[in-house]
């Protein structure tokens, strides 16, 4: 039931996860953000157990930015791929983390990478991926319509179909979800896809 | 499957009887059932399989004016009710309370242990420690035990810096910060309640009032919840208990029993 897609473009890369926080048949929240900023020009997306979701991601990231106090420098996404599979394999055997990641980062010299890992530690580098009960929908239409080097708005569109799709097939689909982009601009929120409102979200 | 009817048998020999009547015994009377697997069992499993488990009702929002925190008081050991008084909203601080779902000893030691870590907190610091710290805390420790058979679903609800905080904290390890959350087995039926009635700027009479009708429509329906509806008021002074109404005598209060016309009496027949 927990949606995440991902696709790589010309020069940026997109992650989309829905926001729903479900315990058995009740939402407890339908605004809860799945993505997170791992540094400046990363973003994960995770879905998965809830505890072990937020731990493990939130370890990822202190660690991430351990490594650049340290250094100097940050991590390249290939590198901060490979030392979450790493972290995942060792614990895999005594206690591991049930969450999948779609890890997505801009290198200046590499330009926009997507890292697809699961939850027994498999990484693959991908310019496409899926995870979830929605995997089934997005998967094909992403195959369908994707090619390489799409534009923001062509990738948008990409997205916007396979909610679209997921939405009309999925019988317990999520109502809302979220869209972040990372660019040489740097990772951020782009948009949010709501059909359903949670009253009095207020300012508070 | 044949069901058993024998308690609708008469006294008087069955009609058409097979002939072992001739011992004198009449076979009990009985309809054959649809010839499908489990014909008794199939909505229990589906349904057992999504009742939440935690025998009670709690709810918490945040409003204009501060948090609402509200629970009932039953204690359910399978079909037993053990109490009918728990008392399941914590004081964890004059500031901070927690609510109780789940494991009444889990519940009951993990948030002690947390008033105890906030104190420390201040003590080492020189401020208050704020709702969202006290929730990580909780739900850090929780996470370590997770696996464990630690059973405990609670709202940490608080005032502190940045206005009202409310959390939801569980034994699985999730800690989700929202506006409204309903924790327990009757907490689907809280939640029809509170969600339709809930407005941001709510007055706190109207608040409690909306608190107070939501657990008393989650304990009339579950069997798993009852006793007395607490309702506790957060505002920036700290947390304030506002009332504790028994739910049955609220159930009269909402629903009072109204003389009705009578149709037909009942005649005492004369002696023939």
């Amino acid at each position: 039931m927990e949606c995440v897609f991902g696709l790589v473009g010309n020069d940026f890369a997109v992650v989309v996860a829905d926001t729903s926080a479900v315990h058995s048949i009740l939402v407890h929240k339908s605004n809860e953000d799945k993505i997170m900023i791992l540094d400046s020009h990363k973003l994960i997306a995770a879905s998965g157990e809830p505890g072990d979701r937020v731990q493990f991601t939130e370890y990822i990231q202190k660690n991430v930015a351990l490594y650049q106090f340290r250094n100097g420098i940050p991590l390249t996404t290939a590198a901060a791929a490979n030392f979450t599979r790493g972290e995942l394999a060792t614990a895999l055997r005594k206690n591991p983390y049930s969450v999948n990641i779609l890890l997505a980062g801009y290198d200046k010299e590499t330009g926009p990478s997507l890292y697809y890992i699961d939850y027994i530690a498999t990484l693959h580098k991908v310019d496409k991926g899926a995870f979830g009960y929605g995997s089934y929908f997005s998967l094909s239409m992403m195959d369908r319509h994707y090619h390489s080097g799409m534009t923001v708005e062509e990738a948008i569109d990409l997205v916007d179909k396979c909610i679209m799709e997921i939405r009309s097939r999925l019988v317990v689909a999520p109502p809302n979800f979220v869209i972040k982009i990372v660019d040489k601009d740097g990772a951020r929120e782009y948009a949010w896809r709501e059909s359903v409102k949670d009253a009095a979200v207020a300012s508070a | 499957m044949k069901l058993d009817t024998s308690g609708l048998e008469s006294a008087a020999p069955v009609w058409g009887a097979p002939s072992e009547l001739v011992d004198g015994f009449s076979a009990a009377p009985s309809f054959e059932v649809p010839n499908t697997t489990d014909f008794d069992g199939f909505q229990k499993e589906a349904i057992q399989m999504v009742k939440p488990a935690k025998g009670t009702t709690t709810l918490a929002f945040i409003f204009k004016e501060g948090v609402m925190v509200a629970a009932d008081s039953r204690a359910s050991m399978g079909g037993y009710i053990s109490s009918q008084s728990v008392k399941k909203i914590i004081e964890i601080n004059p500031y901070m309370l927690g609510t109780m779902a789940g494991g009444a000893a889990d519940c009951q030691f993990w948030h002690r242990n947390l008033g105890i870590k906030c104190r420390l907190h201040e003590l080492a610091n020189k401020r208050r420690i704020s709702v969202t710290g006290a929730s990580k805390l909780l739900a850090n420790i929780l996470y370590s035990y997770r696996g464990m058979g630690l059973s405990v679903g609670t709202m940490i609800a608080g005032w502190d810096e940045t206005g009202p905080g409310l959390y939801y904290v569980d034994s699985e390890g999730g800690r989700l910060k929202g506006m409204r959350f309903s924790v327990g087995s009757g907490s689907p039926y809280a939640y029809g309640v509170l969600d339709n009635g809930y407005r941001y700027d709510m007055s706190v009479e109207e608040a409690a009032e909306l608190a107070r009708r939501a657990i008393y429509h989650a304990t009339f329906r579950d069997g798993a919840s009852g006793g007395v509806a607490s309702v506790y008021y957060v505002g920036p002074n700290g947390w304030k208990k506002l009332s504790g109404d028994d739910v049955g005598e609220l159930h009269y209060k909402y629903y009072p029993v109204m003389p009705s016309t009578v149709e037909q009496e009942m005649v005492e027949v004369a002696a023939a």
